[in-house]
């Protein structure tokens, strides 16, 4: 699915990644975990384009094709989509438009017709059901005046219509109460399929109970100093960082 | 955003920008007395108009080109290089009585622009004059309207066919001692709509008037008068539209709104006058002076405007509050690109006891265009427990351009209650980031943000247009980012 190989980014100057390597496979739930300040977001960000992040070297691949030289919104289109760690509010613009623009722009890539009102209409009335969100969401501004919680299960709706091949989720699991974790854990578990991958970034081991990684990278300084399999977490719950930083240093 | 926006968006160029080729009785450029009388006498008017003008011509003489008045730069206006009529068709030739006379060249304009003017092609429930260069060449749905009691047609109709109500109301909004521009279209105004509802009649169907300049170096001035009698209710829409043209083009009009006791006016304007090319060549100078007089207990006049057009705009849409409880409103979306520049605002003046208005403006200035906000409300002593909200937003996409926000306040009493909210915001990197990572271009997630920026404003606009706004936004910001 995505090849990361010797990656190097730069932040206004600064090196923030200093050489990350990573692989996922179809159908593959990773996840990342790593001291605050590691370059956690700085990858989601790099990974997606977005503008003042400086890849100095190495390369990225995704299903074959350089995802560097791509625009952000072609990475979108081809199945690389963020849920986002603080999810941005875009007041007057309604959930239901940007989601069916958002929708359309991919079928358009695929060489589909633009969805009809109401198929469109059944899907996100299904998907707001399955995220326990009320049916007013569709038409609230995007993310405005959403609760911490709110935002993030938006977000995970979004990836249910979207239905994207990798997704990334930075801190899916943060400000969500215990029914929320476990509602936002059963969205994106149902994305799980052979073909789809998912990459999560968190802090807390919890989430790894409701979704049950494969693989568990630890991101330390820019790279990733050591990687496991779920009992990782457990190990780092109990150990902290300290003793994979002297390790990186 | 629905697919018919879509569409709009990939057509690039300002596509209302051709021109007709038509015969065209046009005066040569020049403005004297003589000029004034031609125009009168060409319409038939009678001897109080033809005064009526040449003392607001003597009166502009005096006057100073307010020019450098405004947060506005342009070259002087030669107002000897323009002309002063147009009208489609031979000299000579009597305007046509309806519009099986209408040259069908004429007609396929407004088709193409997208303003059928046959009845039977209409806009469903939206009665349509037409005003090309100095004429108007057609009202539609006369008849229906006049079951209803309702006079719509053009000004020049009116002063033949209605004298009386014509001359009873013209230029008591505004007096053509108000500005240099009201003088100057005092005395040379062509046509424009008439208005009339009588007392306790709504107005069966949205009217609108669809404002054209074609012909080269002239300059429209029209005029627009609506009536409203006591509990008489209308809704009104102008759009505008010229060809391209490389030298600048002016526009001077009035329009003077008058609402008796419990009357209701909505006046909208989709303005998309020609703005210039990406190198501020061209365009129209459009300097319009719109007042509305709340004369009546608990009046209500409500100006709604999207403005994308022009090279620049001077505009202050007003209300006059004289009434008991009367209520002024102003929603305002002004979008400028490339060299566009616009200071425009409006002026809500309370007199009348417990008088409220609103003023809500939106402007969106992209390229290295130029906007000013000028807004100012004035409570007079008498208006006791008047009350004003002032909501004023600026968005910049880019940063070569520029946005200004002018807010007067003169209160002459403790009882108003006045409040007033500004922002200006870049358009937000992340908020375009996050529509982009959705897999939406970057130009439609500007419009997708920019249109939600001028949500409040659009919605006040009337169902058929809303649409046509957004659209046309879309469109104005081309090319505005990347
Ligand atoms: N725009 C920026 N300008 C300057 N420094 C930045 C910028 N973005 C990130 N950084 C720096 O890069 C480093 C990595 O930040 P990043 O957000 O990737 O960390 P993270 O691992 O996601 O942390 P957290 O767990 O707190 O979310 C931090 O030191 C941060 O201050
Ligand atoms: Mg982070």
């Amino acid at each position: 699915m995505i090849e990361i190989k010797d990656l190097h980014a730069r932040v206004e100057g600064t090196e923030i990644l200093k050489g990350l390597n990573l692989s996922i496979q179809p159908g593959e739930v990773h996840a990342i975990m790593g001291p605050n300040g590691a370059g956690k977001s700085t990858l989601s960000a790099v990974l997606t384009g977005r503008e003042g992040y400086e890849v100095t070297s190495g390369s990225v691949t995704f299903e074959g094709e350089d995802l560097l030289e791509m625009d952000v919104e072609e990475r979108a289109r081809a199945g690389l989509l963020l849920g986002f760690q603080y999810p941005v509010e875009i007041p007057g613009v309604k959930n239901v438009y940007l989601l069916k623009a958002a929708l359309n722009a991919k079928r358009k890539e695929q060489g589909l017709d633009e969805i009809e009102a109401p198929a469109f209409m059944k899907l996100i009335r299904e998907k707001l059901k399955f995220m326990k969100m009320d049916n007013s969401f569709m038409h609230r501004a995007v993310n405005e005046g959403f609760s911490g919680g709110e935002k993030k299960r938006n977000e995970i709706l979004q990836m249910l219509i979207l239905e994207p091949k990798l997704a990334l989720l930075d801190e899916i699991d943060s400000g969500l109460d215990i029914d929320a974790m476990k509602t936002v854990a059963d969205g994106v578990n149902s994305l799980r399929t052979a073909e789809r991958s998912i990459l999560m970034i968190t802090h807390y081991q919890r989430l790894l109970d409701y979704i049950v990684p494969d693989v568990i990278h630890v991101l330390v300084d820019g790279r990733i100093v050591k990687t496991g399999d779920k009992s990782l977490a457990f190990e780092l719950e109990k150990k902290g960082y300290d003793w994979l930083l002297e390790g990186a240093a | 955003m629905a697919s018919e926006e879509m569409e709009q968006l990939v057509r690039k160029e300002y596509k209302q920008g051709f021109v007709t080729d038509i015969e065209s009785d046009t005066l040569p450029p020049g403005l004297d007395e003589d000029v004034i009388r031609h125009i009168s006498q060409r319409k038939k008017e009678p001897e109080w108009l033809l005064e009526w003008r040449l003392e607001a011509y003597r009166h502009w003489l005096t006057m100073k080109d307010p020019q450098g008045w405004a947060h506005l730069s342009y070259p002087k206006i030669d107002y000897q290089a323009v002309s002063y009529y147009s009208a489609p068709g031979a000299k000579n030739k009597d305007a046509p009585k309806s519009l099986d006379e209408v040259d069908p060249k004429l007609l396929e304009t407004f088709d193409k622009l997208g303003i059928p003017l046959h009845e039977r092609a209409a806009l469903a429930g939206v009665a349509v004059d037409a005003v090309f260069d100095s004429v108007s060449v057609g009202t539609t749905f006369k008849a229906k309207l006049a079951e209803a009691g309702v006079i719509f047609c053009s000004i020049s109709e009116a002063v033949q066919e209605h004298p009386e109500l014509v001359r009873q109301y013209l230029g008591t909004v505004v007096p053509h001692t108000d500005n240099y521009y009201a003088a100057l279209n005092s005395a040379v105004f062509t046509d424009g709509s008439f208005v009339f509802v009588p007392k306790g009649v709504t107005c069966p169907m949205e009217l609108s008037t669809y404002f054209r300049i074609n012909a080269a170096n002239t300059g429209q001035f029209e005029r627009t008068l609506i009536v409203c009698e006591e509990q008489a209710q209308v809704s009104y829409l102008e759009g505008c539209t010229a060809p391209m043209r490389d030298e600048n083009q002016l526009h001077a009009a009035v329009v003077e709104l008058v609402a008796l006791d419990d009357a209701y006016i909505k006046y909208s304007t989709v303005q998309n006058w020609y703005p210039g090319d990406e190198e501020g060549k061209g365009g129209i100078y459009n300097f319009v002076t719109k007042r509305g007089d709340c004369r009546g207990d608990r009046a209500k006049i409500s100006w709604t405007q999207v403005e994308t057009g022009s090279a620049i705009t001077w505009k202050y849409p007003s209300c006059i509050l004289r009434g008991k409880d009367s209520v002024g409103e102003f929603y305002s979306v002004a979008v400028t690109n490339n060299y566009q520049q616009a200071d425009t605002g409006t002026k809500m003046i309370h007199i009348g006891e417990g008088s409220r208005s609103t003023i809500i403006s939106k402007g969106i200035s992209a390229g290295r265009s130029n906007q000013s906000y000028r807004g100012l409300v004035k409570i007079l002593p008498t208006a006791k427990n008047a009350r004003n909200f002032t909501q004023c937003d600026s968005l910049l996409i880019g940063d070569q351009c520029g946005a200004h926000t002018f807010p007067y306040q003169e209160i002459g009493t403790a009882s108003a209650q006045v409040e007033h909210e500004a922002t200006t915001s870049k358009i937000g990197e992340d908020q375009l980031f996050y529509c982009m990572q959705r897999g939406i271009s970057e130009e439609d997630s500007v419009n997708m943000i920019v249109n939600g920026f001028c949500k409040d404003v659009f919605k006040e606009l009337p169902m058929e247009f809303a649409v046509e706004a957004e659209a046309l936004l879309n469109v104005s910001l081309e090319g505005a980012v990347g």
